[in-house]
Order: C-alpha cells, then structure tokens, then sequence
C-alpha cells in the first residue's frame, strides 16, 4: 500500500476467527518473498482450513473452529 | 436507466406522475391516498409485485433517477406519502414474518457472537451448493440477473447509514465501505468487479437493466437494505443487515466460483466471486464486532434492531434462494417473462 501516513501495525485475534491485521505489516512466505496485500485490512487464517491460506476465507465457521479463551 | 413497466395499480399510479415534472401544487388528494393505501393491502407485501416494485421505484429515485424522469421527484411529498404507504405496509409484514431473535446483551462480543450463530453454515440445500455442483448455463445466467439489481450497485444502501452513526461503529463502516468502493481503485470496486462478471457472461452490465425480470422477492430483498438504510430510526438494523450479508458471504462465494469455473467461464468472469472469499471474510469480523457490536455499546436500546435487522437479511435471503431452488427443480425459469 501506498499513498497514506505511517500506521502502527496492529494484530487483532478474533475469536473464534481469524487474525485481523491492520497497518503497516509486510507479509511474506517461508522464503522471505512479499506475499501480495490487496486490501489495507487483512485477514489472516488461524484454524489451518483456508483454500486461500494465509489470508481467511470463513472456513473456521464450517469446521466450528475454537479459540481458547 | 429506464422506468419499469408497471405491475399494477401502484405502478401505473406513480408512472402517470414521473412522466411529468413535479409540480408546486400537490398531485395527491385524499381520494388517490385512500386508492393507494388500497392497492397496498395485499395478502403479503413482501412477495406482492405491484407493492416491490413500486417501491423500488421510488428508492431509485435517491440513487441514481430515471432516464427522463425530473430529478426534482426525490423529495417531491407526494411521493413520499406514497413511499410511506409501501414502507408501512412492507414493515409491517416484516414484524409479523421474519424470526424474532434471540435476545442479547448490549455488549460487542455478544452482540458479534449472537450474530455469527444467526448466520452459521448450515446443511442442506442452498443456491450456493446448487450452482457450484448442478446449475446448467441458463441457470447460471439467471442467478446473475437476480444478484445484478443490488450488486450492480453494491454497498450503496448500507452507505446511507455513515452521517448517522458516530465514534468506532462509523469507522468500522467506513472500512467496510472503502473495501467495497475498491479502496480508491475504480476497477475493483465490487459493483465494476460483478460488471465485468456480467459480460464475461455475455450479459447487459447496466444498472436496473433486467428489472423486468426480476420477481417480487428479489426486489424486496433489496429494497430491504434501502428501507434500513434511508431511514436513520433503522440504524440498528442497517448495521446488523450488513453484518449478516457479510457473514454469509465468504462461504457461498467460494461455491459460485466454482460453478462459474465449472461451466467454463475465465478468471476475469470468476474474479468477483474470488474477490468476495478474502474481502467478506474481513469484513464480517469488521462488521460483527467494530459496527454492530460497538453500535450496540454505544446505543443499548438498538440491540433488538441490530438482530431483527440481521433476521430480516436472513429471511429475505432464504425466500430468494427458495425461489430460485423451487424453479430450477421444477424446470422453470426463475425470471419472469421478457
């Protein structure tokens, strides 16, 4: 992302759900590669079922996925 | 876009007026009232056509007109002592159709989890399984036709509600919101993403384009998110709406990719669909917890909107999906006849 102020990273553990992940991260893979970010807000998986792993796509809902609390 | 042709008395009422432009003396006498408040006294408003698409005419008017139609109609009072009719009487059959929820506490994670239980995947038969699996190209189309009159036009009922909240409910619908309008990039605002998916699909991408088509309910459905929205005593219910489209969408997105992919369609035409399993996934818990959870601290008294507004999403959704299902395993046409 470009184009706007500085913003303290901050990771939100949802329950139940993902990681959300607001400001200025840089995600990358096992190799230090840049995973591309497409949205300023981003979800990452933390049940291990996403299709479209790292990011969450509400599979954590199918499988009844459950922090501890 | 063009007027739609009238479905009964209501229409062909509100017709006779658009055609003209407004005028400084009122149109409207107790006499046409009384007719109108009659003609809206069906047996079920919500799947009642003459009553939907009236109303959906009259909305369209604060989004974005009518080709030949004065523009100095939207505020015009006779039309929205017609609005108001249709509104009660829709609002009405809501009340006495749509589930009560349960009742939650006014607090953020109770408020979000009430919501994530509404909207929990179930089992069974749904439109999404449907077209991922069995739907043929025809069927395909039609469900794109239904979904063409909200997301042509994606996210703008549910922008109607930001002047009226305040504090981390605004800003969590703001993000949402910008999300949805591409995040400054034009070409992937999810209304011109879904375009593109209609004329992958070899379909007219204008807005209001297959109004003609469309049955009652799919109208109602949007015309739901435009009551919720126009109105600021129904904020609580614009937030829990939302909250529940989003929570019930990243899942059934993922089945309509696959479907689209199935029949053969390219990543451009499936684009949307693929967009919609990472975006909505964010903005459930966004919309959950930030909007209507925050909402529900900050205005306690608006829990119960929150919910009914969640279970009217949910209801709307199960009688649109029921239609489709109903014609599709019949054999019919889901449209209407062109």
């Amino acid at each position: 992302m470009t184009g706007h102020a500085p913003q303290p990273a901050t990771i939100e553990a949802c329950p139940n759900g993902p990681l959300l992940v607001r400001g200025d991260v840089e995600l990358v893979d096992s190799d230090g590669n840049p995973i591309e970010r497409r949205r300023r807000t981003v979800a990452l998986c933390r049940c291990g079922t996403s299709a479209i792993a790292p990011f969450c796509d509400g599979s954590h809902k199918a499988i009844g996925f459950v922090t501890p609390s | 876009m063009k007027l739609p042709a009238p479905r009964g008395p209501l229409g062909a009422s509100l017709t006779d007026l658009l055609v003209h432009p407004p005028r400084d003396t009122d149109d409207v006498d107790d006499a046409v009232l009384s007719r109108w408040r009659d003609a809206a006294t069906v047996a079920d408003p919500v799947t009642d056509d003459d009553v939907q698409l009236t109303l959906w005419t009259l909305y369209a008017l604060h989004y974005r007109g009518f080709e030949g139609v004065d523009d100095a109609w939207e505020w015009d009072p006779d039309l929205l002592r017609l609005r108001r009719v249709l509104e009660n009487a829709f609002e009405a059959a809501l009340r006495h159709q749509v589930p009560a929820p349960t009742a939650t506490a006014a607090e953020r994670e109770a408020v979000a989890a009430a919501l994530f239980a509404m909207t929990a995947p179930a089992p069974g038969p749904s439109v999404a399984r449907y077209v991922s699996r069995s739907a043929d190209a025809t069927q395909a189309e039609e469900f794109l036709i239904h979904r063409s009159l909200y997301t042509l036009m994606e996210a703008d009922p549910h922008t109607w509600a930001v002047p009226r909240l305040s504090g981390a409910p605004k800003a969590a619908l703001v993000e949402v919101q910008a999300d949805e309008y591409g995040g400054g990039r034009p070409d992937r605002m999810h209304s011109a993403l879904f375009a593109r998916t209609m004329r992958g699909a070899g379909l007219v991408d204008e807005y209001g384009y297959y109004v003609d088509r469309l049955p009652a309910v799919t109208i109602a459905a949007l015309n739901l998110m435009s009551l919720f929205g126009l109105h600021r005593r129904w904020r609580g219910a614009i937030a829990g709406h939302l909250a529940a489209f989003e929570m019930t969408s990243s899942l059934p997105n993922r089945l309509y990719g696959d479907g689209f992919r199935r029949l053969g369609h390219d990543a451009g035409t499936t684009d949307y669909f693929d967009e919609h399993v990472e975006a909505d996934a964010v903005h459930e818990q966004i919309a959950g917890r930030d909007l209507a959870g925050r909402l529900a601290e900050q205005e306690p008294e608006l829990v119960g909107d929150i919910l009914f507004g969640a279970a009217a999403c949910l209801y709307l959704d199960e009688l649109v999906g029921r239609h489709l299902l109903d014609a599709w395993s019949a054999g019919t046409s889901s449209l209407r006849a062109a």
